[in-house]
């Protein structure tokens, strides 16, 4: 893969903003977990939020399509504001696809009907061609021949690569990954990161919260640094993994690197 | 040694089977019944008691048992007098209802088994079954009432029986059920209104007897009746029963719905089902497979406890059977008849615990 050319996008600037988060601010109780933050992700722009533990980078992620509820601020993903009215969230929901730790398949479904349920409901779409666009995305994955199965009888990483599907299978503009590897064994991780850096290269617009500095590198436009429910620092991946400027970011490469 | 760039070979350990101690039925023996001198103490006590009991009571019950006799001879004989059962069968079975009529509400006894059993095998849910349902409760019915096709009309206050416990139980069950799971999903709902209503409902409910229910629905509901207006008397025992079990369902699939990881609702949410599609696909399915064994038991229990019906008038199974003790040539032969309903009771519930393992057994063996 040539891994400068997936990043040498001169045109990203002027590209239209897919994401605009203006002054963000999320409270749990009285804990103030996200602080005045802002941002802007341009279509087919990825980004790789890092961060210690606690430092908001999930809450953020899981804001732009209403896990969390944000007490103040805006956010506002193709246009559509982000607040309680329901048809927005829907509307940013059906947009917006997400990938969780910990996979949340549904286990009383087979793969296939995993996949298959959000395009039947929510999009109404006519079964066979659900199927056929579960079958086209399992492939893409390299798992159609579990597609039968139960994800109960599938490897951590089997499950991962489901869940991309899944979420793939709804069509969506911006793709959010909740640290999407840190839940699978070592050897796993690499067919989970394979799928999501072809997914990068068709210029899916993917949001990462992850740790993997390979990762980061060869595909990543930006790194966001979150410490403290703030960004503390913006980079290019090179920059940030090999020169941080501050020095929270310094701390938590050398970490990271042992 | 030139093995130094050679990689070293593993040698594998021998598998072997384990040793074998003690087999076949001494072992057994030795292993379950006698292995320590309490265990043994306690194998000798049973085995005297044993001796001492079960002869005479496959004597009472077979040898000197009288099957098909009148009430003087049993009175006479010193053995079990299942005559009491044999010579009031149709009574005890079928109540107060017409005596030439009672191919009906067997036809509908058979009916519903046939349901029942056809509704076993998981493939053949569908929504055509759940038509084939209405329709079968409908004809069941048709079949009790009468009153069209020529069918002579039978009040449901001649209603009695196994008929009138099976349609107090499987229409209770049947219509608590969904009402149950209903009244859970208000209790987690985030509108307090539904909320607090269902709380206050199932505590409600659960802290009250199902006697009182019962009397209330039969005694106190109908003061409340403009004059002349009256509700059957079986449809007040069968709503009573119907809103006291449904709040025990309540609290069971409450269970199971808590017991639901919160990444469930945020894959159906982020996937952009709404709440009742997030609901019905996603979580209930789930959740109610965690509390088949709960639930069974709670619809085992309200089966029996349609027998409760009796304080309120109703002929049920059980009262039809202690009607029967009454009679002056039947009396004192409790037991035979009481054992006699016990095993109809206990085949039903014994059905229903063993069909909800095999339930749980094939959900699981389709999820793992």
């Amino acid at each position: 893969m040539n891994q400068e050319n997936l990043k040498n996008d001169d045109a990203l600037q002027s590209r239209e903003a897919v994401i605009e988060i203006k002054n963000l601010h999320k409270w749990f109780g009285e804990m103030h977990v996200l602080k005045d933050i802002s941002m802007t992700v341009r279509k087919g722009e990825r980004i790789v939020i890092c961060g210690p533990s606690g430092s908001g980078k999930s809450t953020l992620i899981r804001c732009i399509n209403r896990l969390e509820e944000h007490q103040r601020g805006r956010i506002i993903v193709h246009g559509v504001e982000l607040n309680n009215n329901m048809k927005n969230i829907e509307k940013i929901r059906a947009d917006v696809g997400m990938v969780f730790q910990h996979f949340n398949l549904f286990p009383h479904l087979t793969i296939l009907e995993n996949l298959t349920l959000g395009p039947i409901w929510v999009r109404k779409v006519p079964k066979k061609e659900a199927l056929d666009t579960a079958m086209y995305y399992l492939e893409k994955v390299h798992i159609s021949e579990q597609a039968k199965k139960y994800p109960g009888q599938l490897s951590g990483g089997q499950q991962q690569r489901v869940a991309i599907a899944r979420s793939l299978c709804m069509k969506p503009n911006i793709m959010l990954f909740d640290e999407p590897t840190s839940a699978l064994d070592p050897e796993m991780v690499k067919e989970v990161l394979d799928v999501m850096i072809s997914l990068a290269q068709e210029g899916m617009t993917m949001l990462v919260v992850s740790h993997e500095m390979g990762f980061a590198k060869s595909v990543a436009h930006r790194v966001l640094f979150m410490d403290f429910g703030q960004i503390l620092e913006k980079n290019t991946p090179k920059e940030f993994f090999e020169n941080p400027q501050h020095e929270r970011s310094r701390l938590f490469i050398s970490q990271i690197l042992h | 040694m030139d093995s130094k760039n050679q990689p070293s070979k593993t040698v594998y350990a021998k598998t072997v089977k384990p040793p074998v101690i003690q087999i076949g039925p001494i072992g057994w023996i030795r292993k379950n019944l006698f292995s320590d001198w309490f265990n043994s103490v306690l194998t000798v006590i049973t085995v005297i008691f044993l001796i001492k009991t079960v002869p005479p009571l496959v004597t009472w019950a077979f040898v000197d048992s009288l099957w098909f006799s009148t009430g003087a001879e049993c009175h006479e004989a010193g053995g079990a007098c299942w005559s009491v059962v044999t010579g009031n069968f149709r009574f005890i079975i079928f109540g107060f209802y017409p005596h030439d009529q009672h191919w009906r509400p067997f036809l509908a006894m058979i009916l519903l088994a046939g349901l029942l059993f056809y509704s076993q095998n998981r493939d053949h849910w569908n929504k055509y079954l759940a038509y084939g349902w209405i329709l079968g409760l409908f004809l069941m019915g048709l079949l009790m009432k009468g009153g069209i096709l020529g069918l002579d009309t039978v009040e449901s206050t001649q209603w009695g029986g196994l008929p009138l416990t099976l349609i107090l139980s499987i229409f209770g069950l049947t219509a608590a059920y969904p009402m149950g799971v209903l009244l859970a999903l208000g209790r987690q709902s985030r509108m307090p209104i539904i909320q607090s209503l269902c709380i206050v409902y199932i505590e409600l409910i659960r802290g009250v007897p199902l006697i009182s229910l019962l009397f209330m629905s039969s005694v106190v509901f109908p003061l409340f009746l403009p004059e002349g207006v009256s509700f059957n008397n079986i449809l007040r025992a069968q709503v009573a029963i119907i809103l006291f079990t449904a709040a025990y369902i309540a609290e069971v699939v409450r269970g199971g719905l808590q017991g639901m990881a919160r990444g469930q609702y945020e894959a159906a949410e982020s996937l952009g089902l709404n709440y009742v599609q997030t609901m019905r696909l996603v979580i209930l399915p789930q959740a109610l497979k965690i509390v088949i064994p709960p639930s069974v038991s709670i619809l085992i229990s309200a089966f029996k406890d349609t027998s409760l019906v009796v304080i309120i008038a109703l002929y049920d199974l059980l009262k039809t059977t202690q009607s029967t003790l009454t009679n002056p040539e039947w009396m004192g032969f409790s037991a035979e008849a009481y054992i006699f309903v016990a095993m109809i009771y206990f085949t039903c519930c014994f059905f229903m615990s063993n069909y909800s393992r095999r339930l749980e057994r094939e959900l699981n063996r389709s999820n793992r």
